[in-house]
């Protein structure tokens, strides 16, 4: 399959066209999305004319742009003017916004190409998308199993071969864990990294977007061209994008690496098999690796599972009939914001709104709301500590290939334990990347995870491309 | 932490203003027990020294100048909402004030 | 027990608008009577996937008013306040809680007395509801509609010590604190209009104790009358109550203006939660040294100050001079007073007009301050009469423009100091009779001569000066 650097090299030097590519990843879509249902939206119409101007700026002679007529697939919790925008739920359904995130204004400016919106786990809330309102995205690998979630839509895009580089969102794992359990790479950045404007939101201090790409340097290129101060979001870095393309090949020579005992505990034989095959790589390519054990980030799901829906309580408050998206007429206004959300939001995103309320609730915010804040602080001063004794970190992305449908649907707390090796980087704020490495026992895809400290993204990318090489085929 | 009790869950349900019925108030209960239960393990460590992390980076708030800057279209805002009158929003009756 | 045995403890909540030109985090103009929902954007709509980005300017303006109440200027931050309402676009409102930007600091009434200032931080504003049937209001109504123009314009809420013991110190607090937010620029004060709007919190023990009696919030004071009624009507309300060996339950009541008293405000059905947490989407503030340093510095002069200036103009000022001190200082016209009176006209001359005739002008505060001096210096060198002055004012008003040429545009040519002397001379020789009775302390006679100089002048001369010259021939 080509890379969306090849693809936009040949649009640039005029050997195929941005309408070309853009017309194969939509029959793709066609011809697949009725088993997959990865996309919830196709923007044909908008798609062809975005190609158009690609292909008008090459015959003038125009830089069309790093990503000149690649096709991309947004995840549906990205506003996009115009576009249909629902975050998998009925509450949004039918919502056109009258604006676009920043994100799909630097990609389109880099003359990719949006197809359409991808499913996910409504309002990001899950890790199987099996909570959207629209029905599941099915495993391009194995239709009876999951993609893994939230962005399990643009996960299943990416891997199927529908388009080179979908967007997706990580507040909890959202685009590693996909990423992993399809067989991509998934990147989420620095907190502040990627401007949150126009991403519906989930939880604000975690929320952070990302690529999803079927090679390392696709992502580099995709966050390159994403990345950057944004003045719409006032939680962005003040710096300019890191370039990641030119320090790719740098390697890990001299790097330390640390395995960490709490990325792997827990995780099926296969998985950990896998991690520690990773770590060989790493040790044959010049990094020196560890192990360590930082006790701490066994403490990072209950307080993710604190703070995620105590903000999520308040970010969708606004979800009230009164604007926007769905109305349940009753006879009074506040019964027609009970029945409207009621109605509106799915069983998921009801529990993760009590959760918050209750945390945060007169009584209950410092045992629960305040001591996850706490916590949250403990585990960032011990991932300091951890990176005072290495550069990277090395564990598993999630603790099992893709399970079956419905095999966890019942049991919030089983489900949620799949963002136990996730959690941790979106609490601190830093980033991480998962990376296809070899195949569990039933022959699905495994990724294994490398984090680093804040702003690391270089060091991290250099690493995933030693590891990208090294896995198995 | 005390445990949560169907009255909890009610009492945030209407906070959230979401309708339960019973059925689903007792599933709500358990499947929220259950999340608070496994957060005991917060207990463990002692955290009273410990300041809480609102932000990941806490650096100083970027600040916009003072400027005008294009808004939306009145008709296009308008075109998604549930129902207008006199180019506002319409709510049907609102009983209780403004707190 | 009787009512008279009690007290009342007064604090208050005032809630001003800031003079941006933008809204707290968008860009929208901060404008007030735009076509409904025309200053919309995604931030301020509450629009998924919108994100708030703090006005510098709303921060400077609220610093000033800090700075202006003697506050401790701080790094601060913005919480969630979480309640589901129509006119909030988010159903939560962004305002700071445990850290607010100005932190203690003192008010000084003209009296001398002091309210004591517990904070004065940043939020920001709801949208509008109108009611539809019922005659507008909220209960009855068939249906409400919401305009988000003012949704998301900066407020400071400026919060007092309850150290307020009377109605009438209440409405001085108010009216002092409106002409210091004016003062600094940071608000336009116009109560009927809601860009200033004032809560009390009114609580009443028995005389000589010391603690708190259970306080009632009142709202709806759209005035300074208002308020100061409203404060003695709920006291007197709870005194009334607590004497007859009732208690006061802590509530929120509505102040009744038709009425003339405060009634309950419709009960919740559940007691407020607002769950207030860190805004995750703005970060801390902290204003650099040199920037609240600049803030502060750049104070312009207060109204205690102005004041002192004012008075400073009278050796002896009469009890009527400093009331008149006091209006002009609130309304915000005392500049004319000292610019005229440093231009040479009498200050009492000078207080006189400001006090009477520009402060009865509609926008007197918008008036050109020149121009107004320049009538004033016209009126005490005689070339216009007490009566054309006042028009001549009327006219600056109105139309604005040079006052001179108002004045000519009027025929108040002006009579020339020694043409008036001449007119006199001409008198005195043709009514010699007159002028003997009047030598002789007959006064009454000044008005003949006055009348006689008004028919040959056909009405430009100014009495007080005919007045003036008669004397120096006496």
């Amino acid at each position: 399959m080509t890379t969306a650097i090849e693809l936009a090299d040949s649009v640039r030097r005029g050997e195929t066209t941005a309408t070309a590519l853009t017309a194969e990843a939509l029959a793709a879509i066609a011809a697949g999305n009725g088993t997959l249902n990865a996309f919830l939206h196709v923007d044909t119409e908008g798609a062809l004319a975005a190609a158009g101007s690609v292909d008008r700026a090459v015959a003038n002679g125009e830089d069309p742009g790093l990503l000149a007529g690649v096709p991309i697939a947004l995840k549906d919790n990205l506003c996009t003017r115009g576009v249909p925008t629902t975050a998998a739920s009925r509450i949004l359904e039918g919502w056109r916004p009258p604006y676009t995130a920043t994100v799909v204004d630097r990609l389109v400016g880099a003359g990719a190409i949006p197809v359409g919106k991808t499913n996910l786990d409504e309002f990001a809330m899950g890790s199987s998308t099996e909570n959207s309102a629209f029905g599941p995205t099915r495993n391009p690998h194995d239709h009876a199993r999951v993609p893994g979630g939230s962005s399990g839509g643009s996960a299943a895009a990416v891997a199927s071969g529908m388009v080179p580089i979908g967007l997706g969102s990580d507040t909890g794992g959202s685009i590693r864990q996909p990423a992993a359990l399809c067989g991509v790479v998934g990147v989420k950045p620095t907190y502040g990294m990627v401007s949150r404007y126009g991403l519906i939101a989930f939880a604000s201090s975690l929320d952070q977007i990302g690529p999803l790409t079927r090679t390392v340097a696709d992502a580099a290129v995709c966050l390159e061209v994403i990345a950057g101060h944004d003045p719409r979001d006032s939680t962005s870095l003040d710096e300019p994008a890191p370039s990641l393309v030119a320090s790719l090949h740098d390697g890990v020579e001299g790097r330390t690496v640390a395995l960490v005992r709490e990325l792997v505990d827990g995780s099926a034989a296969d998985v950990e098999a896998s991690v520690n095959a990773s770590a060989a790589a790493l040790r044959d390519a010049g990094a020196t690796v560890i192990e360590i054990s930082i006790p701490e980030l066994r403490l990072g799901l209950s307080a993710y599972y604190l703070i995620a829906p105590a903000e999520a309580s308040s970010n969708l408050a606004r979800y009230d009939g009164v604007r926007y998206g769905l109305r349940v007429d009753a006879a009074d206004l506040t019964m027609m914001n009970v029945a409207t959300r009621t109605t509106g939001f799915g069983d998921e995103v009801k529990r993760r709104i009590m959760l918050g309320t209750y945390a945060l609730s007169a009584g209950y915010y410092d045992a629960y709301y305040g001591r996850a804040q706490r916590v949250r602080t403990l585990l960032s001063r011990a991932f300091a500590d951890a990176y005072g004794r290495a550069d990277l970190l090395l564990g598993a992305t999630a603790p099992t290939t893709a399970f079956e449908l419905g095999a966890k649907t019942t049991d919030p707390m089983a489900m949620y334990l799949s963002d136990v090796f996730t959690i941790p980087s979106n609490l601190s704020g830093d980033p991480a990347i998962t990376v296809p490495f070899g195949s569990g026992a039933d022959g699905l895809p495994l990724g294994v995870q490398l984090l680093g400290p804040a702003r690391s993204e270089r060091l991290i990318f250099a690493a995933a491309q030693v590891l990208e090489e090294g896995a198995p085929r | 932490m005390t445990s949560l009790s169907r009255e909890d869950v009610a009492h945030v349900a209407r906070l959230a203003r979401l309708a339960l019925s019973d059925e689903e108030l007792d599933r709500y209960t358990d499947q929220l027990r259950a999340v608070l239960d496994h957060a005991r393990d917060l207990e463990a460590f002692d955290l009273e020294s410990t300041v809480p992390t609102a932000h990941p980076f806490a650096a100083a708030a970027y600040l916009r100048e003072d400027v005008v800057v294009e808004g939306l279209d009145r008709d296009e805002v308008l075109s998604q909402a549930p129902a207008v009158e006199d180019d506002r929003f319409c709510v049907p009756q609102i009983i209780g004030d403004a707190p | 027990m009787t009512p008279e045995s009690y007290e009342m403890v007064v604090g208050l909540e005032v809630h001003t608008e800031l003079k941006t030109a933008t809204k707290l985090f968008c860009g929208c103009p901060n404008a007030f009577g735009s076509e409904p929902n025309t200053n919309v954007c995604p931030v301020c709509l509450g629009l998924p996937g919108s994100l708030p980005v703090l006005n510098r300017g709303a921060v400077e303006l609220a610093m000033a008013i800090g700075a202006a109440l003697g506050c401790s200027i701080r790094p601060s931050s913005f919480h969630r306040k979480n309640y589901f309402y129509p006119d909030m676009p988010k159903d939560y409102q962004i305002s700071q809680f445990d850290e607010p930007i100005n932190v203690g600091g003192a008010l000084e009434l003209p009296d001398g007395s002091t309210v004591g200032i517990e904070r004065a931080h940043l939020e920001e504003d709801t949208g509008k509801t109108t009611h539809v049937g019922a005659s507008g209001r909220i209960h009855g109504a068939e249906r409400s509609l919401v305009d988000y123009n003012r949704a998301g314009v900066p407020l400071v809420e400026i919060v007092s010590m309850p150290d307020i013991t009377s109605a009438a110190q209440a409405r001085a607090y108010a009216a002092e604190l409106r002409s210091i937010l004016v003062a600094t620029g940071a608000s336009d004060g116009r109560m009927e209009e809601g860009s200033m709007r004032v809560d009390a919190n009114v609580s009443v023990r028995r005389l000589g104790e010391v603690t708190l009696g259970t306080r009632c919030e009142v709202k709806n004071l759209n005035s300074l009358r208002s308020l100061q009624r409203a404060v003695d009507h709920e006291a007197e309300r709870q005194s009334e109550l607590l004497a007859a060996g009732g208690r006061v339950v802590q509530e929120t009541r509505h102040w009744d203006e038709g009425a003339g008293k405060t009634v309950t405000m419709r009960s919740k059905e559940e007691a407020y939660d607002y769950r207030y947490f860190p805004e995750p989407d703005l970060l801390p503030l902290v204003p650099e040294d040199a920037w609240r340093e600049r803030v502060v510095a750049g104070l312009p002069a207060l109204p205690a100050a102005r004041r002192t200036t004012l008075l400073d103009l009278f050796q002896e000022p009469t009890s009527s001079q400093r009331d008149q001190v006091l209006s002009v200082v609130e309304l915000g016209i005392d500049a004319m007073v000292t610019s005229a009176a440093s231009s040479g006209v009498d200050a009492t001359l000078a207080l006189a007009r400001v006090a009477n005739e520009v402060a009865a002008i509609d926008g007197a505060a918008g008036l050109d301050v020149d121009s107004v001096v320049t009538v004033l210096v016209m009126e005490q060198a005689g070339e216009l009469s007490a009566t054309q002055a006042k028009a001549v004012l009327a006219d600056v008003a109105e139309h604005g423009g040079d006052p001179r040429e108002l004045a000519a545009r009027r025929g108040f040519e002006q009579l020339e100091a020694g043409s008036l002397d001449a007119t006199v001379d001409e008198l005195i020789e043709a009514f010699p009779d007159e002028w003997t009775r009047y030598r002789q302390g007959d006064d009454k006679l000044a008005q003949f001569f006055v009348g006689q100089v008004m028919k040959l002048t056909k009405g430009k001369a100014d009495g007080k000066a005919v007045v003036a010259s008669l004397a120096r021939r006496r």
